[in-house]
């Protein structure tokens, strides 16, 4: 029993870590957020030489053929970095849904570059009265609303409630809304289609893969928050070394110092957590759900005390548009939103341990 | 990661079980608090007989002297837990004395107190705290003044866990008023017998006496009582305050608890339907399953880093704080599901598990306030995890709140 990091996990994210500290830094950010620069499609690029987007690819369709825990390291750093990137959508998500498919087709578009989706499951999760998408014959009309990934998407996998389809960015028929969210790092769409070419994804066992998809997208949100979540508390602690008041260091503070012990305290086992989480979506499948569940429910709970706290740390310096904190504040807001609040993990949860009537 | 085990301690596991399921039927009840329970001492014999108590310390003084192995001791007490049958006998001799001693006593304490100790046929109590050094245990006052052989022990301890039943107490006096706080405190073993103790037993709010107010007036024990050397006694018992830290707030424990929590809301019905049913009580009960699960995990890798010889840093200081207060809020829980039954205590007509709750709620309030109270675990997260800076500190005497 190891229950830790390897080696090559370490080297991995350690990789990832430094090239975002350079490439994603706070004023390329803020550039991208204020529609100046192509920083995703950079970082896109920048991240590919590392391998990052073969990661969970097999290696029959020369990906990496490694795990989600290996993802959710990758997804931590992003978050860490508030990095813009379609990583969660589309070399997690997509891929574990086309590999649970069987659809090496896909699997070879994607990794030969030549297709990146955005992934649309929010419908299968809760559909709102406004949404959902038809089939019929080799067409799918209807609404799908929260596209994930949408950052140079080429394609869109979508799902019906028990069906997976790909339809085509700009093809005839697809029309996108793009949303204005509280986390500007990274592009949401609502999508209409009003019978446009679908292609069925391959193999009819498409629940499970869509089960797998929300689950692995869950635990790289979780991770995602996890890594803007530590930087917070980092840059608390830092900032509360560096700032006086009344001839001492805030740090010095008694409450300054509680506040900054209750993240470290609640954020740290939420890290081994998350590790399992993503290790039982391998390893342990008969866990995945309910880990994925427990660990994103918990991981946003925590995530959203710190995003406060963490600002409160920085005083009215926290609040400014200067600072930058928001960005981090807002990307672990944004995540508690996508693919299922706390309450309704929660009641997920509760529901696969048949913790219901 | 690899959550698999080898061959070697599937066999292990194999082991343990084999001896549980023929075994079990011996062992006493979870609930058997009181410490000179037959029951209690001949299961400890069995277990220290086959290595399921004080595994790793030496043979010489009544161990069973295997090498440490971290996961060898996660497996004892996954299955223990599993099977619902309590280990050894854990009080503050076994947990926090015994480790001091093989550190740092000399070799005529370690064979004449291990053995026994580890056997549970004596009992220790744990002489710190004092009316006016709480947090601030360094403050003491107790004296201890050299006359010929012995040193006289003057002075009173409080809060003092099982005292009332304790054959010796680990204390902490002043034997150097002299030097600096730290560095005027000694670290000597008493026996309770000795002439001029006197135990009062204080009621806690559990409606028991948890602990003890401790008297000491001209008592004298011999100069040889002194672990380490005179003026070194708080960096000895700085090394058993390590040892109760990681004592409490066991994460499979915390599993089990919210385990029972569940089955209670299954069996509860209110308008002939289950609280499992309740979608706010629920909510309730997985947040808190979330965060015993994100504790487990958090032991998990402690575990691997014990067993690598590595710091556990972080994820070794946050324990005590976290775990206490989820116990907490599994008590508070279990009582808040029950509605009225909830208040029910003891022998209450009606009562469930006897008010077991209740007492579960105060007890852990408990453990949140003693050994390091929650505030005091902040500063040391704070200080030690985070490297923030200690308060500064006035002068003694030249600051009043009114
Ligand atoms: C159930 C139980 C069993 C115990 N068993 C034993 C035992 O067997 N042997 C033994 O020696 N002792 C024992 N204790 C004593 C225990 O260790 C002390 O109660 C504890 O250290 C706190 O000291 P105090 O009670 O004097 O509270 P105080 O130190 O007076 O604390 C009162 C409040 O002030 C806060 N406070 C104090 N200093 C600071 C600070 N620097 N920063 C922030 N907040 C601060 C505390 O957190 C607390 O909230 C036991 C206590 C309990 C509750």
């Amino acid at each position: 029993m190891y229950f830790g990091l390897s080696e090559d996990q370490l080297m991995l994210q350690d990789s990832v870590g430094r090239y975002l500290e350079g490439a994603s830094e706070l004023e390329e950010v803020r550039r991208f957020v204020d529609g100046e620069g192509a920083l995703a499609e950079t970082l896109h690029k920048g991240l590919e030489e590392l391998g990052v987007p073969f990661v969970l690819l097999p290696e029959a369709q020369g990906g990496l053929g490694m795990g989600v825990l290996e993802a959710a390291l990758i997804s931590e750093t992003l978050g860490r970095h508030v990095s813009p990137s379609a990583f969660t959508a589309a070399y997690g998500m997509a891929v574990i849904g086309l590999r649970e498919a069987g659809d090496e087709d896909w699997l070879s578009q994607i990794a030969s570059g030549s297709a990146r989706m955005g992934v649309g499951l929010t419908e299968a999760i809760g559909g709102r009265d406004d949404a959902g998408l038809i089939v019929s014959g080799d067409t799918v009309s209807g609404r799908a609303s929260f596209v994930m990934g949408a950052d140079g998407a080429t394609h869109f996998l979508l799902t019906t409630g028990d069906q997976l389809v790909v339809v085509e960015r700009g093809a005839k028929g697809v029309s996108e809304t793009e949303l204005t969210t509280i986390d500007r790092t990274r592009t949401l769409l609502t999508l209409d289609l009003d019978n446009a070419a679908a292609s069925k994804v391959a193999g009819n066992n498409h629940a499970q893969a869509q089960r797998k998809m929300i689950d692995a997208g869950r635990v790289l949100l979780a991770a995602d928050s996890l890594g803007a979540a530590a930087m917070m508390l980092e840059k608390a602690v830092e900032y509360s070394k560096d700032r006086d008041q009344f001839n001492r260091p805030i740090a010095s503070f008694q409450a300054v110092k509680h506040m900054c012990a209750e993240m470290a305290a609640k954020l740290e086992p939420c890290r081994s957590m998350i590790w399992y989480a993503a290790y039982a979506q391998d390893h342990v499948p008969e866990e995945a759900s309910l880990m994925a569940c427990l660990a994103k429910s918990h991981m946003q709970e925590v995530g959203k005390f710190v995003a406060r706290t963490a600002t409160e740390v920085h005083g009215g310096m926290g609040f400014t548009d200067l600072l930058g904190l928001h960005y981090w504040f807002k990307r672990i807001g944004a995540n508690r939103q996508l693919l299922g609040g706390p309450e309704k993990l929660r009641a997920e949860a509760a529901e696969l341990q048949g913790w219901v009537g | 990661m690899d959550l698999n085990f080898t061959q070697e301690y599937e066999d292990f596991r194999a082991e343990v079980r084999g001896f549980l399921d023929s075994n079990k039927g011996n062992a006493p009840s979870r609930s058997d608090r009181s410490v000179r329970s037959k029951k209690r001492l001949a299961w400890q014999k069995v277990l220290l007989e086959h290595g399921y108590a004080a595994r790793t310390h030496p043979k010489q003084y009544g161990g069973y002297g295997a090498e440490p192995d971290a996961l060898k001791a996660r497996i004892i007490a996954e299955e223990f837990a599993r099977a619902g049958v309590p280990g050894g006998i854990a009080g503050q001799g076994i947990n926090m004395l015994v480790p001091t001693l093989l550190e740092l006593g000399s070799d005529e304490q370690k064979e004449k107190y291990i053995k026994p100790t580890l056997s549970g046929q004596m009992v220790w109590c744990q002489g710190y705290s004092e009316p006016g050094a709480g947090s601030d245990l360094a403050s003491l006052r107790t004296a201890a003044v050299v006359d010929g052989d012995d040193f006289v022990i003057n002075g009173q301890k409080i809060w003092t866990s099982t005292a009332q039943f304790a054959d010796m107490m680990f204390c902490l006096v002043r034997t150097e008023p002299d030097a600096p706080k730290h560095q005027g405190i000694s670290y000597i073993l008493i026996d309770m017998k000795t002439p001029g103790i006197e135990v009062r037993p204080l009621m806690t709010m559990t409606g028991f006496a948890e602990f003890n107010e401790v008297f000491f007036t001209d008592v004298r024990v011999p100069v040889t009582s002194i672990v380490g050397q005179r003026g070194e006694g708080w960096m000895v018992a700085n090394a058993t305050l390590t040892h109760e830290r990681g004592m409490l707030g066991d994460p499979d424990a915390a599993l089990g608890r919210l385990r029972s929590i569940a089955e209670i809301m299954k069996k509860e019905h209110i308008d002939g339907k289950p609280l499992i049913d309740d979608a706010v009580y629920r909510d309730r009960l997985v947040r808190l399953q979330a965060e015993a699960q994100a504790m487990k995990m958090n032991g998990m890798r402690l575990t691997t880093l014990a067993s690598e010889k590595k710091s556990s840093g972080m994820a070794g200081l946050l324990v005590k704080l976290q775990g206490c207060e989820l116990n907490h809020q599994m008590a508070e829980l279990a009582i808040d599901v029950m509605g009225e039954y909830g208040m029910l205590y003891e022998d209450s007509p009606f009562a469930r598990d006897k008010g077991m709750w209740q007492t579960h709620y105060m007890f852990d309030l408990g453990m949140i306030i003693g050994g390091g109270s929650a505030q005091i675990q902040k500063n040391i997260i704070s200080e030690r995890g985070l490297g923030m800076p200690r308060e500064p500190k006035p002068a003694p005497g030249t600051f009043k709140a009114n």
